[in-house]
């Protein structure tokens, strides 16, 4: 079964829901219309442009284009990751952390992925490692985030504990070890949910763009259940490599927790 | 020398210069917010700071942090719980109990949970949970500040007994009648600046 190609008029029509949505907002006094109609606007206009740049990228096919752009891809997270919590790290620790942290995650679970199940030849062909990497590195963020957040807020609220046990004796990551773990917790937890509602609840996106492009419905379901356990490790990965690297920042050789290099922002 | 200060600066002012031998007690006044606390951490090497510190004549670099700590004993005036059953915090069950009646406590408050304890209790088995690591120096952040008369005797007895077994002792307090029980030196801080009295 071939795909139905989609044209411009498709999606112009396709677009008058939109414009519903924005007579909502006005008929309900919303004031999102405005907003609707950008972020519309917005999605069209940034996956065009994102279109024309892979079909550039895919039709160049250079390692080291293809490398570039996920590293661009990935100090985009990286920011975002630093960004999303209340509380800072001094010397760009946020960026630090969150940088590493989606990198590691990405490149581990996507490179392992072309290594193993998909093998395209050469392995580093544009058209999987791009996509593939974009996929990990949207989860990663999020994981990251989260577990970056629950971290430095955890770690102003459980100071006096911390230093309690600091100054029995107690080793820096014995007496952090319970903030590690509810951070990482935090990073985690949202794909189990994904994981275990995926086809019940929801029809994973991916999944179902695939079918309508028009593969069959078991083909799909296998790259979905394949992208489902790659998103898991990058998860894990991600939230662990966030919650130490920032914890990493908060001490140093003397085992001290330094809360002096927190800042809100 | 159990103890020696050289030259500790911080955000609490200095360079402080003090020592203190085996068995002796050093009481700290000064108004709130002049640094007796950050002088304390200064100590316990839990804030950043210059200087250094000797215990029985070896240099604090000798130890690892946590060993450090485990001998020379910060308590803070609002120490921290880190599980939610007060027992948690004890590993040595047996020994804790031993010790809680000379502070009046009854050792079924180990099996409340931590929030349950009032202020005063909370004090006492923190100060228990300190003294059971046998710390050749105290570091003590107004320990009787939220103790009763009768209690407050009963932790200076508690003290008084470490100082004779050989224990140093640095005590933050505003009670001046307690410096003189415990027999320590009297000193003030003020404006980054450590004067006997």
């Amino acid at each position: 079964m071939s795909p139905i190609l989609l044209t411009q008029t498709d999606l112009i029509i396709a677009s008058s829901v939109v414009v519903l949505d924005a007579v909502v907002s006005v008929w309900l006094g919303l004031r999102l219309h405005k907003q609707v109609l950008v972020a519309a606007v917005r999605c069209a206009v940034q996956l065009t442009l994102v279109g024309y740049i892979l079909r550039y990228v895919f039709a160049i096919d250079t390692p080291a284009l293809t490398l570039g752009l996920i590293l661009v891809m990935v100090a985009i997270a990286g920011r975002e990751v630093a960004a999303r919590p209340e509380k800072k790290l001094a010397r760009y620790g946020n960026q630090i952390a969150g940088l590493s942290a989606v990198a590691l995650a990405t490149f581990v679970t996507a490179t392992f992925a072309l290594a193993t199940a998909l093998r395209p030849h050469p392995w580093y062909t544009a058209r999987y490692a791009i996509p593939l990497a974009g996929i990990m590195l949207g989860n990663a963020l999020n994981a990251a985030s989260l577990s970056l957040d629950a971290l430095l807020s955890g770690v102003m609220r459980e100071r006096s504990a911390i230093e309690a046990q600091l100054a029995l004796g107690v080793r820096f990551r014995d007496a952090t070890k319970p903030l590690i773990r509810a951070a990482v917790r935090r990073g985690i937890l949202p794909i189990i949910n994904v994981m275990s509602a995926a086809g019940i609840v929801t029809l994973p996106g991916i999944m179902t763009g695939q079918i309508l492009a028009g593969l069959s419905p078991i083909e799909a379901v296998k790259y979905q259940i394949l992208l489902m356990f790659l998103l898991a490790g990058a998860t894990g990965i991600a939230a662990v490599g966030a919650a130490y690297f920032a914890m990493a920042r908060l001490t140093d050789g003397r085992e001290r927790l330094r809360v002096d290099q927190l800042r809100s922002s | 020398m159990r103890l020696i200060a050289q030259s500790l600066t911080g955000p609490a002012g200095g360079p402080f210069d003090f020592s203190l031998n085996a068995g002796e007690a050093m009481a700290i006044t000064g108004p709130s917010g002049a640094g007796k606390s950050v002088l304390l951490r200064m100590i316990a090497d839990l804030d950043p700071h210059g200087g250094d510190v000797m215990l029985d004549g070896v240099e604090r670099a000798a130890f690892t942090a946590p060993d450090w700590r485990r001998r020379v004993a910060y308590l803070a005036a609002e120490p921290g719980w880190w599980h939610d059953e007060t027992a948690a915090h004890f590993p040595d069950r047996a020994r804790a109990v031993a010790l809680m009646p000379s502070l009046a406590l009854d050792a079924a408050l180990l099996d409340q949970p931590v929030h349950r304890l009032s202020t005063g209790e909370r004090m006492r088995l923190a100060l228990i949970r300190t003294l059971l690591n046998d710390p050749p120096v105290l570091l003590l952040d107004e320990p009787t500040g939220a103790l009763d008369p009768r209690a407050t005797g009963l932790v200076e007895a508690i003290l008084s007994e470490r100082l004779r077994a050989g224990s140093a002792l640095l005590i933050v307090t505003h009670d001046m009648e307690q410096a003189a029980r415990l027999g320590a030196r009297r000193y003030h801080l003020e404006a980054g600046r450590l004067t006997p009295q």
